[in-house]
């Protein structure tokens, strides 16, 4: 019940369901499984966590216009994550920044979805990302640039992986941000707790991740990942601190939708083959098996 | 070269360090333009910040110990239209964070300004840890990246108000120490062009930075010894003034080439690429042959590394032969 009367408007003046950004988040979800089969190689697991975050940002968070990705006065959108921008080219197909098609040349010779994102290839990237640790501070120098140019209805919202934190760039941007007290940047951690040699806590312990965002000066607001109402109201109260920089720590399901994906590192850094995105894209077309599918 | 203003090598010298002409070229270029704006790694004043610090307190970031973020705040900045002199030693910057300056400023294309101070042997009593000597190879083989050092302060302010109107990323190096002033305010100075400092038939010496003058006082002894050397200045050595160079070489037959850092990919390994695809001629390197530095006096090190106006001449002596 609660899906069909909570009305989401967007930043652009779109009003959306809940059911309806949900089902936006499924058909993102089930295109990344198609890229990522058809490509042969990419991330699987971070970029279906992502998804809801991404369809959060896309259809109600950000101002952005996909028919004048360079306007002026659009929110910045940083993935410091780029090996996850999978989640973020079938966002911004759905949104309209290019056709859908365009979607299945991931990865592939010449084409503009590059396998890490390049700014320079597509209109709507804001970015050059793959190596981990840079979109922080990238993010931070972009606010001060803002502030600079007197532009501070625009916002920064920059989406870091749980692993990524690793990199001592990243710290050396969070302890930036409070110093100039950058309230117009947002970080958006995904904390799906999984990396690619094993789990976080295996690989090198991040906990007490709150506790460290906040000795460093930052708002730390701790959400459900995989919940767009909670993404959306995050994101909002993100804006209204305005005392402290905000990092949203977003606890998400890696493999998010695709049962025998989730939760399991070994899915960060491989695409499905043939027979396990038939078997995906059936979960997902089902939702879980809650509905019968169309070719059932 | 008279249309070129040099001042008279023979003469009493002034002295001042590339850097200082850094910072008061900063600081005019931040007059001329609102959106030139600085940060920097905990060496302000070392770096010569601090007058465009003083008079522009809001378009200067204090970063901190830390050129990862140093120059990704800075790509950052220039994606907003800013334009970003970030700087530190060169040892840290683009020591430390060269795969950053590939990813967020090369690859982007942004116009980020890379300042690497207390670059070579000028730092002296600092010792290996801080004489960056391999700048020019890091930043040479980055695509879009213009690599420049100029050859003395006059030049540095010059070449500094150059790249606040340089739409592309630029990285130049600076020294610790005041070198001798050899250019004037009228020399011409153009990002990518390289300068007849001297002109000659016998030998070819190409330099850059701090090295152009040795190299010129090197031209002075040659002539005694009956080698009538042609100097080239090269203070852009990516994109390399590849014509300017040919030219004389194609005359001279033989070179030398100058550098207060690593020969491996180098100015010396620029030109060695040059000549080897196009006009293969006897050729030495001076520069570091590969070899880390030491504590000592400036003068000390450029003395037993090979790198003063004898060993120049020495060089040159050995290519002349090489060349009959």
């Amino acid at each position: 019940m609660g899906l069909f009367r909570c009305i989401i408007v967007s930043k652009m003046g779109q009003t959306y369901t809940l059911l309806e950004l949900e089902e936006k988040a499924n058909t993102i979800r089930e295109d990344i499984i198609r890229m990522l089969e058809r490509a042969g190689s990419g991330h699987s697991a971070g970029p279906l966590g992502l998804a809801d975050i991404f369809t959060a940002l896309y259809f109600a968070v950000l101002r952005h216009d996909p028919k004048k990705p360079d306007w002026e006065d659009r929110d910045i959108l940083l993935l410091s994550n780029g090996h996850c921008v999978p989640v973020r080219y079938a966002a911004m197909a759905e949104a309209g920044y290019f056709p859908k098609a365009e979607l299945l040349t991931l990865r592939k010779f010449g084409s503009r979805l590059q396998g890490h994102p390049e700014r320079l290839r597509l209109p709507g990237l804001e970015n050059t990302s793959g190596p981990l640790g840079s979109g922080l501070s990238q993010g931070c120098g972009i606010a001060l640039g803002l502030r600079m140019n007197k532009q501070l209805h625009r916002h920064v919202y920059v989406t870091l992986g749980d692993g990524e934190l690793d990199e001592g760039n990243v710290w050396e941007a969070a302890m930036l941000a409070p110093k100039y007290g950058l309230n117009n940047v947002t970080a958006i951690v995904d904390r799906n707790n999984i990396q690619i040699d094993g789990p976080t806590e295996t690989v090198m312990p991040l906990e007490d991740l709150k506790k460290k965002w906040q000795s460093f000066g930052w708002h730390v607001l701790e959400i459900d990942g995989n919940d767009i109402d909670a993404v959306i109201d995050a994101c909002a109260m993100a804006k209204a601190i305005t005392e402290k920089p905000v990092c949203i720590i977003a606890y998400t399901i890696p493999g998010k939708g695709v049962d025998f994906m989730e939760y399991d590192f070994r899915w960060h850094g491989v695409p499905p083959n043939h027979e396990q995105a038939v078997k995906a894209l059936h979960e997902l077309r089902t939702l879980g098996g809650k509905i019968r599918g169309e070719h059932e | 070269m008279a249309d070129l203003h040099l001042v008279d090598i023979n003469s009493t010298l002034e002295m001042a360090a590339t850097r200082a002409g850094f910072g008061s070229g900063l600081k005019k270029a931040g007059e001329l333009d609102v959106n030139v704006v600085a940060a920097c790694a905990d060496l302000t004043g070392s770096v010569k910040m601090d007058a465009f610090a003083a008079a522009f307190p809001d378009r200067f970031i204090e970063i901190g110990i830390g050129e990862q973020n140093l120059v990704t705040v800075g790509a950052g900045l220039a994606l907003m239209g800013k334009i970003p002199f970030v700087s530190s030693y060169a040892a840290f910057s683009p020591g430390r964070n060269w795969e950053q300056i590939k990813t967020t400023i090369c690859l982007n294309d942004v116009p980020v300004k890379i300042v690497g101070a207390h670059a070579g042997l000028y730092t002296g009593a600092d010792g290996a840890t801080h004489q960056m000597l391999e700048d020019i190879a890091l930043m040479r083989v980055l695509p879009g990246m213009v690599v420049m050092a100029p050859c003395d302060s006059v030049e540095a302010e010059k070449m500094t108000l150059a790249m606040a109107k340089d739409s592309r990323p630029n990285y130049i190096r600076v020294a610790r120490e005041a070198t001798p002033i050899i250019t004037t305010a009228e020399t011409p100075f153009k990002i990518g062009k390289a300068y007849v400092f001297s002109e000659g038939k016998d030998v070819t010496i190409i330099s850059t930075g701090t090295m152009t003058a040795p190299a010129l006082e090197a031209a002075e002894g040659l002539y005694k010894d009956g080698i009538d050397a042609e100097v080239i200045h090269v203070p852009t050595i990516k994109p390399l003034d590849e014509a300017t160079i040919l030219k004389s070489v194609r005359k001279t037959g033989c070179v030398v080439t100058v550098e207060e850092a690593q020969v491996n990919g180098g100015l010396g390994g620029a030109i060695a690429e040059l000549l080897g695809e196009n006009y293969p001629v006897p050729m030495k390197r001076i520069g570091m042959q590969d070899h880390f530095g030491e504590s000592g006096t400036p003068e000390e090190l450029l003395e037993y590394f090979g790198l003063d106006a004898k060993h120049i001449r020495m060089a040159a002596h050995h290519v002349h032969e090489m060349k009959q």
